[in-house]
């Protein structure tokens, strides 16, 4: 298939606890501050551009957010989300040692999901470069049903009260208010209008989708972008001619969420009713006819294959999927554990339990004790997350960015950095820009050389 | 993955436990499998050490994107 450039986005929960209760506490906009001072010293604001090429910056409602380097392979941004982690984890560890110098004494966690416990929500943002030829209303009736149901094998699963029927599949499903919107803090819409695609207009769109939850598994984010990403293929070659336009599309998303059979069925426009995994199915083979014709790639086939794979699972039993779907490991693990130990669903150690899958710091996270048990299913070595949480991708501009930032850290220059241009200011003045993200270079748009 | 692959995949726990030890008594399998579920499940325990109600009730962040 044709290259696309990718990214993800990811808000973080955080928060300190004391190691002896109710001693000293700090308010989470501290805790962010110890954990951006190592990276951002001298700086107004926390927001840096790292040498993998990545964005780390402190965003709306005081979270930390790492944004992935552009993409153009789903399994390298897996590894590159894999290693906004770790490079989070590690900045944990040294504001901790701050912290108790400065005597407060705890510890940080940090959790990659979506809720915290009164219910607020904060987000796992996707980002698809388009091409800019597509008609808005077209690419948004296509996508819906498809962003409605994909949730059977990308969401993150979330304990529910008990007289709703103790776990749900999806964490944002419920913030989900509107078919199209602009807004991201409220009325949150299946389809996300945003569009700065920061490369060529002309050429370009960008595709922020926000409807999607954060993921802890590899297998669950790889499988997420990665239909995604052809789904959006078709769209731009206009190969899907069915109309799988439902009758409400914010009420499904909220029923199917709520459904852990994956069998409750949804009712199309022309009357037919069919279940997520059903019309999942329907993509699935749309996407077999469009492979027959179009070329296809090994990253690609193995979406397919997974995809594929995942259906079959969900059709029969979902817990066939419990070393591959966040929502299905943890409702497992949850379940083994209650039963265990003697707990009901609506336990502080349930849902304690349930926010420890997410928590990216390993040695307390129920998510790295499966993995350490070889529990998980994964789709990157551990070598490949290390090597990019240091280096850029190769083939994307992100290249060039990471280059730039290298040399700001070792003191060679100075530069201001952006997602599309690099200013130059020492030792001395050039503007380069990139209006094509798929080059892994920025050209020089203007230069001024100073003599005294 | 070929069909065979996702077939195999499928039935993963059953193979895995034919490919690994053949000659094992069911029994035997069925107590290795509950040491190693009571010892991953003394793991969890040491994860959850801290007050979970407490840790829940504060667990407030404002609102994001």
């Amino acid at each position: 298939m044709k290259r696309r450039i990718y990214g993800l986005e990811t808000e973080f929960g955080i928060i300190w606890t004391p190691d002896v209760p109710r001693r000293k506490t700090l308010t989470v906009q501290n805790v962010v501050m110890y954990l951006f001072r190592e990276i951002v010293a001298g700086r107004m604001y926390p927001d840096v551009f790292l040498e993998n090429g990545a964005r780390f910056y402190q965003d709306i409602g005081c979270h930390p957010e790492y944004a992935t380097p552009e993409c153009d392979d789903v399994a390298e941004l897996v590894a590159h989300d894999k290693a906004g982690e770790r490079i989070i984890t590690r900045l944990a560890s040294t504001a901790e040692r701050r912290m108790r110098n400065d005597g407060f004494y705890g510890k940080i966690s940090i959790f990659k999901n979506n809720l915290d416990t009164p219910g607020n929500t904060y987000g796992c943002h996707e980002n698809y470069l388009m091409e800019r030829h597509v008609d808005f209303r077209q690419l948004a009736g296509q996508l819906i049903p498809f962003f409605v149901t994909r949730q059977v094998f990308a969401g993150a699963g979330k304990i529910k009260p008990s007289h709703r029927g103790y776990y749900a599949i999806s964490q944002r499903a419920e913030h989900i208010r509107e078919e199209i919107s602009i807004g991201t803090t409220t009325a949150r819409g299946i389809i996300n209008t945003r569009d700065e695609p920061h490369a060529d207009r002309e050429k370009y769109r960008r595709l922020h989708v926000i409807v999607g939850d954060s993921n802890m598994s590899e297998f669950s984010t790889f499988l997420k972008v990665g239909t995604t990403g052809i789904i959006l293929r078709m769209i731009e070659d206009n190969f899907i001619q069915q109309r799988f336009a439902l009758r409400d599309p914010v009420k499904a998303i909220q029923a199917i969420s709520d459904d852990t059979t994956c069998t409750h069925q949804i009712e199309l426009q022309s009357g037919r009713r069919l279940s997520a995994v059903e019309l999942q199915w329907q993509y699935l083979e749309c996407a077999k006819r469009y492979l027959e014709q179009a070329e296809s790639d090994s990253t690609t086939n193995q979406v397919m294959a997974r995809w594929e794979y995942v259906l079959t699972c969900l059709e029969s039993d979902p817990m066939q999927l419990d070393r591959e779907l966040d929502w299905v490991i943890k409702w497992k693990w949850l379940q083994t554990y209650l039963t265990k130990r003697g707990l009901e669903w609506d336990a502080p150690q349930v849902k304690h339990l349930d926010l420890k899958y997410h928590n990216v710091r390993q040695e307390e996270s129920l998510y790295y004790t499966l993995e350490s048990r070889a529990e998980i299913e994964r789709i990157v070595r551990d070598e490949q997350i290390r090597h990019a949480e240091q280096f850029p991708p190769e083939r994307t501009r992100a290249k060039f960015r990471g280059k730039f930032i290298k040399k700001v850290n070792e003191g060679k220059v100075l530069c201001g950095v952006n997602w599309s241009y690099i200013q130059l200011y020492e030792p001395y003045q050039i503007l380069y820009l990139s209006t094509d993200p798929f080059k892994p270079e920025f050209d020089e748009a203007s230069r001024t050389i100073y003599s005294i | 993955m070929s069909t065979e692959k996702r077939q195999e995949h499928i039935k993963r726990d059953v193979e895995e436990t034919e490919e690994i030890q053949p000659n094992v008594e069911p029994g035997e399998m069925d107590e290795e499998f509950v040491e190693d579920l009571d010892s991953l499940l003394d793991e969890i325990d040491e994860i959850l050490e801290e007050d979970s109600q407490e840790f829940v009730e504060n667990y407030i962040q404002r609102g994001g994107q």
